[in-house]
C-alpha cells in the first residue's frame, strides 16, 4: 500500500463526509421550511399532488417501454401464453435478436441501413438547409422576406399527411416513386426547423458581431462559418434532433411512396411483419416484431443521450453589450 | 468577389447533389422497368401471401426468359390503397396483383383487370372448386385465377369441449347454442366476434342469403339486407348469443388477446376458413394436439350447406404491353394452375382451390403440420384434417355475390355494429344503418340502387 493510496482514501472519505453534511443541512432546511410554512426559491415547498401527478405521468410514459423490454425476452410461444409484464418461461432475447437479423434473409438489417441513410441524408440535409435559410432570413434584409415568413408559418400548420398524396402523384410523374429519393427529398424540407433556426439566429447571433466581422473584411461565407455557426450550435442540435426523430419515425410518406421492400424504412418493415400474423396461413412473429421495435428505438435513445449536453450548454445570446 | 465565392459554393453543392443522384440511380436499377438489360421480360407481382415467392424459383427455371419479382406492398386493404394510388397515377402498378375474392368485383367493374378468358382460362371451370370459380367468373369474364380458398369449417378445442361435457360435435346451430351454454359454464367462450364484416358475409352466405347483386352492365346494384329472410335468420340467432353473453364480443380477431384466448382455451372454437391450421400453429402453439376440425353446423339436421371465408385470387392488371401480359399470364398459370406450382404453395401452408389437390391422397392423408423449423406437429391430434376441409370445399353454396365496393363496405361495418359493444343496440339496427350507408354510397358512386 502506497502513501498516495492512503492519501486518496482520506480525500474521498472527507468528500463523502462533506456530502453527508450538505445533505443533512438540506434536509433540516426543508423541514424548517415545511414546519414554518415558508419556503424560498431554491427550496420550494413540495406539493404532494403535483408529485403524484408527475409520477402517474412518468409511469404512463415508461410503461410501453417496460412492456417492450420484458416482451423482447420472450419466445413466440411465451408471448401468447404468459402474463404481459411478467417474464417468460425462457430468456430468449439473444435468440430473438439473432432471428430478427436473419428472418427473411436478413432484411431487417437492410431496413435499418435504409432508415439510417434517410436520417443522415434527409434529416442532415434538412438541418443544413434550415440553418442556412433561417440564418439568412434573420440576418439579411432582402425583398420578399415577409412573404417567405408567411409561407413558412403557413407550411408549419399544414400537416405532412395532407400533402402525402399530392406528393405521391407529383413524384410518380417525375418517376421518383419507389426510389430512396421519394423519401429523402420531402424529408429535406422542414418548415418548423427553418422557423426554429430563424428565431434562434435572430437571438443568438448579435448583429454587432457580424458588423465587426464585415469591417475586418471577412466574407459572408466565412463570417457564417467561423462566427455564426459556433453560436448557433445549440439551435442546430435541437433542430437536428427534431428532424432526426421526424425522419426516423416517418410512416405515412414511405407507406405511400415506397412499394419495394428493399427500400423500406424500419417503421414500414415492422408493420409488415406485424400484419403477417393476420393473413391466411401467415406465420405469427410477434416476438420478432417486439424485439425489432426495441432495436428500432435504441438508436434514438443514443442520439438523445449524446446530443442533450449540446443543447443544454449555455447560449451566447446576450453576451454582447448592446 | 463575395459573389464569386457564393457561386462557387452553389456550384459545389449542385455537383455534390448530382453525384448523389448518380449514385442513387446506380443503386436503384431494379423496380418496375419495362424489360431487363439482359433481354429478359421482367414482371412485377404484388402479393402479401408468403407462399407465392416460393414458386418463383421453379417458374424461372422453366422460363429462363422471364424474371419475376414478388413484392409485399402491404396486407389486403393496404395493398388495395397502393393499387388505387398507382392506378390513378398511371405509374408503378404491378403486372399481377393478389386480390381477395371479395375485392375482385371492385377492380373488374372498374375495368382495371385483364379478362383472362381470351388468354385461355375460360376452360378452367372444372379445375377449380365451384365456390372459387364462381368468385373469379364475373359477368361472363374470367378476371383472375383462384390462388387459394377458405371454405368454412368448425375448428374446436376438444379438451375444452370435453371438460364442458360437449362430447358430440355440434352439427346444427341449435346444438351449437346448447354447447355454447355448457362451455360458458366452465368459464370459456365458445367463440368471439367483435364485428367482422367478412364473418358476417360468410355466415349469411351459409344461411343461403343473397343480399347483394350487380347487374350485367355493372350500373345497377342491389342492396337488400333488411329484406332478406336468411340475413334475418342469422341475425336473430347471433343476437341471442350476444344477449346471453355466450360469445366474447370484446376481443377483436387477430389481436394478441385473441391468440392468447385460442392458446389457453378461453376461446374454445372458431368458425373460419380452411387456411386456419397454420395460423393456429404459430398463433396458439401451446394448444397443439387439443384442436380438431369438423364441418360447419347447419340450420337443418343433416344439412351440408357451406360458404367461403377469405381466399385470394391472382389477377392481371390491364396493360398494352403484349410481351409483358404474355409473361405475366405464364406466371399466373404456373402459380395457380400448374400442378408443380400449386404443390409448392400448398406445401408452404396455402389451402388449395383446385380439385386435383383436394382429391389427392397425399393431401387428404396429412395428419400433421410443418412448423417454422420444418418439424412435424400433430396439431390436430393426428386427425386427417384435410379430409374434413376438402369436403367443406365441396359443400360451398354457389351464387353468392359481393358488392362492387366491398372494400368500402367492410371498412365501415364495424362502426355500424354497435350491438357488439352496447347492450342497447341490436344487430338489426346495425344492419339497417349499414344498408342505408351502403345505398347512399352507391348513389354517390353513380350506381342505380335497387332494394
Amino acid at each position: 500500500m502506497s502513501v498516495l493510496d492512503a492519501e486518496g482514501r482520506r480525500v474521498r472519505a472527507a468528500e463523502r463526509a462533506r456530502a453527508r453534511r450538505v445533505a443533512a443541512d438540506e434536509r433540516a432546511e426543508r423541514r424548517r421550511a415545511a414546519s414554518s410554512g415558508f419556503s424560498n426559491p431554491s427550496n420550494p415547498r413540495r406539493s404532494v399532488w403535483l408529485t403524484l401527478a408527475c409520477g402517474v405521468f412518468a409511469v404512463y410514459c415508461l410503461f410501453p417501454f417496460a412492456y417492450l423490454l420484458v416482451n423482447a425476452t420472450k419466445t413466440q410461444a411465451d408471448f401468447t401464453s404468459t402474463f404481459g409484464l411478467g417474464p417468460g418461461r425462457s430468456f430468449a432475447l439473444w435468440d430473438n435478436i439473432r432471428e430478427v437479423f436473419s428472418y427473411q434473409d436478413g432484411i431487417f438489417a437492410r431496413w435499418l441501413a435504409n432508415t439510417l441513410m434517410y436520417v443522415v441524408v434527409g434529416a442532415g440535409g434538412a438541418t443544413l438547409l434550415a440553418v442556412m435559410g433561417g440564418y439568412a432570413l434573420a440576418k439579411f434584409r432582402f425583398p420578399g422576406r415577409k412573404a417567405v415568413f408567411a409561407v413558412v408559418l403557413g407550411a408549419i400548420s399544414v400537416p405532412g399527411i395532407a400533402l402525402a398524396v399530392p406528393q405521391f402523384l407529383l413524384f410518380a410523374k417525375l418517376g421518383l416513386t419507389n426510389t430512396p429519393w421519394a423519401m429523402i427529398v420531402p424529408s429535406l424540407i422542414s418548415p418548423f426547423g427553418l422557423y426554429l433556426m430563424w428565431i434562434f439566429s435572430d437571438q443568438a447571433v448579435p448583429g454587432e458581431l457580424l458588423e465587426a466581422a464585415r469591417v475586418d473584411g471577412a466574407s459572408e461565407w466565412r463570417t457564417f462559418r467561423t462566427i455564426s455557426l459556433p453560436l448557433l450550435a445549440p439551435g442546430i442540435v435541437t433542430c437536428a434532433l427534431f428532424t432526426i426523430v421526424a425522419t426516423w419515425n416517418n410512416y405515412f410518406l414511405p407507406l405511400i411512396m415506397l412499394k419495394d421492400a428493399d427500400w423500406y424504412p424500419l417503421t414500414i418493415g415492422l408493420n409488415q411483419w406485424k400484419d403477417q400474423a393476420s393473413t391466411a396461413g401467415g406465420q405469427a412473429i410477434q416476438n420478432l416484431v417486439i424485439t425489432g421495435s426495441l432495436i428500432t428505438i435504441i438508436p434514438l435513445v443514443i442520439a438523445f443521450l449524446l446530443l442533450q449536453k449540446y443543447w443544454q450548454s449555455g447560449l451566447a445570446a446576450g453576451a454582447v453589450k448592446e | 468577389m463575395r459573389f464569386e465565392k457564393m457561386t462557387k459554393v452553389i456550384a459545389l453543392t449542385g455537383a455534390v447533389a448530382m453525384a448523389f443522384g448518380l449514385a442513387g440511380c446506380g443503386g436503384s436499377g431494379s423496380g418496375s422497368s419495362a424489360s431487363g438489360k439482359d433481354g429478359k421480360t421482367e414482371i412485377l407481382v404484388w402479393s402479401w401471401d408468403s407462399t407465392l415467392p416460393r414458386t418463383v424459383k421453379g417458374f424461372e427455371a422453366k422460363n429462363p426468359d422471364i424474371k419475376v419479382k414478388v413484392t409485399n406492398v402491404g396486407t389486403n386493404k393496404k395493398e388495395y390503397t397502393a393499387l388505387n394510388n398507382a392506378l390513378s397515377a398511371n405509374k408503378g402498378a404491378p403486372d399481377l396483383a393478389q386480390i381477395e375474392y371479395y375485392a375482385l368485383p371492385e377492380y373488374a367493374t372498374q375495368d382495371k383487370l385483364q379478362d383472362l378468358s381470351d388468354m385461355g382460362a375460360s376452360g378452367y371451370k372444372s379445375f377449380y372448386t365451384p365456390g372459387t370459380w364462381d368468385s373469379v367468373n364475373l359477368n361472363g369474364g374470367v378476371y383472375a385465377l383462384p390462388m387459394d380458398s377458405g371454405p368454412m369449417a368448425l375448428f374446436y378445442n376438444k379438451e375444452v369441449f370435453d371438460k364442458a361435457g360437449v362430447t358430440e360435435v355440434p352439427t346444427t346451430w341449435d346444438e351449437y347454442y346448447e354447447a355454447a351454454k355448457k362451455i360458458k359454464a366452465v368459464g370459456s367462450y365458445i367463440t368471439s366476434d367483435s364485428g367482422d364484416a367478412g364473418f358476417f358475409d360468410s355466415m349469411t352466405w351459409q344461411a343461403g342469403a343473397k343480399p347483394f347483386a350487380t347487374s350485367k352492365d355493372g350500373k345497377t346494384v342491389t342492396i337488400n339486407l333488411t329484406g332478406d329472410p336468411k340475413v334475418k335468420q342469422w341475425d336473430d340467432y347471433w343476437q341471442k348469443m350476444i344477449n346471453e353473453d355466450l360469445i366474447n364480443t370484446k376481443i377483436p380477431g387477430w389481436s394478441d388477446d385473441w391468440n392468447k384466448g385460442l392458446n389457453d382455451g378461453s376461446i374454445a372454437s372458431l368458425l373460419t376458413g380452411a387456411w386456419m391450421p397454420y395460423n393456429l400453429l404459430s398463433g396458439a402453439p401451446d394448444a397443439s394436439g387439443k384442436w380438431r376440425v369438423a364441418q360447419m353446423p347447419t340450420w337443418e339436421k343433416g344439412g351440408t350447406e357451406n360458404s367461403e371465408n377469405g381466399g385470394s385470387s391472382l389477377a392481371m392488371i390491364k396493360t398494352k404491353d403484349d410481351s409483358k401480359s404474355k409473361a405475366a399470364y405464364k406466371f399466373l398459370e404456373y402459380a395457380c394452375h400448374n400442378a408443380q406450382g400449386i404443390k409448392t404453395r400448398v406445401d408452404g401452408g396455402a389451402f388449395p382451390a383446385d380439385n386435383n389437390t383436394l382429391k389427392s391422397n397425399e393431401f387428404l392423408s396429412m395428419t400433421s403440420l410443418k412448423d417454422a423449423n420444418g418439424k412435424d406437429n400433430a396439431y390436430f391430434g393426428g386427425q386427417k384434417f384435410n379430409e374434413v376441409l376438402s369436403q367443406a370445399a365441396k359443400n360451398v353454396l354457389p351464387g353468392y355475390k359481393f358488392l362492387p365496393f366491398e372494400v368500402y363496405a367492410r371498412g365501415i361495418y364495424g362502426d355500424k355494429m354497435t350491438a357488439f359493444t352496447s347492450k342497447s343496440a341490436t344487430l338489426d339496427q346495425g344492419i339497417a344503418a349499414w344498408q342505408k350507408d351502403l345505398q347512399n354510397y352507391a348513389k354517390q358512386q353513380g350506381y342505380t340502387v335497387k332494394k
